[in-house]
């Protein structure tokens, strides 16, 4: 059997990321899931959370996801990410401002609008804070 | 006899012309190409995402109901169109062929008796609607990826669909837009979005069964929270991206029909000034003639 699994992640306006690793875990909506060759087939939505893709028994790369759906079979996992951030190339002071617009948007929203300016809220905060847990790390 | 001068102010304005058509060609080839390189980084989502749905469907007890943006809500009666044009004109024959197939849809559906509602992406199909179908028109979505298009122009429709939906306001769902063969070509292409058909027809497809043919498709997926649950996320979403690639697809046809318009409008330009020139060179040449004949006869008189 072949020793890695061919990862994808793709965000509806590009593919970013497609090769194989060997151990991703993704952030399952009913809990955290490491994916390795031969996973029995699984199909899950996401959580908010951060896919890290483990080379060599260590994170190799952390990427962010606000939500979205994973498609798992023994040769292939396939994230299909509402939007996706890498922690990498992430900087946090443009993440910072992002947090401050959103919660500006939240506060003059309309009542209507409160509940999808507080859902884009709760994205860039926890995008924010994923970034600082990966920096300590 | 036509006036020199005339004729020179003539042929100047034809050439003007000529260089503002031209440079709309480059800009639109420019655009175009920006267009269809979006078109292809968007493939690769849905492709996976029909997989997925495939994968879900055959997993799906058949016969079952399953959520009403799959089955339907089993009425017929209400329809609704999203018609996706341009929001600016100057794209040859782009915008009213998509209207007159537009209009061909709402004919025959008012003549079954069904009540027809539209939502217009773009002025310029609103524009042309309007004269006849004023009254089905609900709404027009403008300036959408002035830009460039993201995929969150394509959720403002796809929520304002929903909404529509969950509501009752309709029954079915299709939309109609530009599918794009080449800068020549584009196609009026009506897709039904609700219930939600897979759709065989689309080019997308195709590479994404052949990369899944080998994998093990037969296999019983597991399911996380559980299938229902899932196909109630995935259906919403596969509606956003199916209106992401319409509105991809018509992006990048809009641009193919204006250049390929103002191709044969630099063309035709070249052709009058061609044909301007040679009058102005006629026409001098008897000026000329008719005054050596006057001091000819003139001094013969003498």
């Amino acid at each position: 059997m072949a020793d890695t699994v061919e990862f994808e992640l793709v965000a509806p306006e590009e593919l970013l990321f497609s090769e194989p690793v060997e151990l991703v875990v993704v952030p399952g909506a009913e809990g955290d899931f490491g994916v390795l060759p031969g996973h029995s087939p699984l199909i899950s939505t996401l959580r908010t959370g951060v896919i890290a893709v483990y080379e060599n028994d260590s994170v190799n790369r952390r990427i962010f996801v606000s939500g979205g759906f994973a498609e798992v079979t023994p040769e292939r996992c396939t994230v299909l990410a509402d939007e996706a951030v890498a922690l990498e190339s992430a900087n946090r002071s443009d993440v910072e401002a992002r947090v401050k617009t959103d919660r500006e948007a939240l506060e003059s929203a309309a009542d209507d609008d409160k509940e999808s300016a507080a859902a884009a809220l709760a994205v860039s905060e926890a995008l924010l804070l994923a970034l600082d847990t990966a920096g300590q790390a | 006899m036509p006036n020199l001068k005339d004729l020179r102010v003539r042929i100047d304005s034809v050439k003007s012309t000529q260089k503002i058509t031209s440079a709309m060609k480059m800009v639109a080839a420019a655009k175009l190409r920006r267009a269809q390189d979006q078109a292809e980084a968007a493939r690769p989502y849905s492709e996976r995402m029909d997989r997925m749905l495939g994968s879900l469907f055959e997993g799906l007890p058949t016969g079952a109901g399953g959520p009403e943006l799959l089955a339907g809500n089993g009425k017929d009666d209400v329809h609704l169109l999203v018609v996706m044009s341009s929001d600016r004109g100057l794209c040859g024959g782009f915008n009213s062929s998509i209207v007159r197939g537009a209009v061909r849809i709402i004919r025959r559906l008012l003549d079954d008796g069904k009540e027809v509602k539209v939502l217009c992406v773009g002025r310029k199909g609103r524009d042309i609607l309007r004269r006849d179908f004023r009254s089905l028109i609900l709404d027009t979505f403008q300036d959408l990826g002035r830009k460039r298009l993201s995929f969150a122009d394509a959720q403002t429709v796809s929520d304002r669909v929903l909404t529509m939906f969950e509501a009752g306001e309709f029954d079915v769902c299709t939309i109609i837009y530009n599918r794009f063969q080449s800068a020549m070509t584009q196609i009026v292409t009506p897709q039904q979005l609700i219930p939600f058909k897979a759709n065989d027809a689309s080019p997308a497809n195709d590479a994404g069964n052949d990369e899944a043919a080998g994998d093990s498709q037969k296999a019983v997926y597991e399911f996380e929270p559980d299938e229902k649950e899932i196909l109630e996320d995935l259906l919403p979403r596969n509606l956003s991206v199916q209106l992401f690639r319409a509105l991809l697809e018509n992006a990048a046809s809009e641009q193919g029909a204006r250049m390929t318009a103002m191709d044969s409008a630099t063309r035709n330009a070249g052709e009058m000034i061609d044909d301007l020139t040679i009058t102005y060179n006629r026409t001098r040449q008897a000026f000329i003639t008719k005054e050596l004949i006057e001091i000819i006869s003139g001094a013969e008189a003498l």
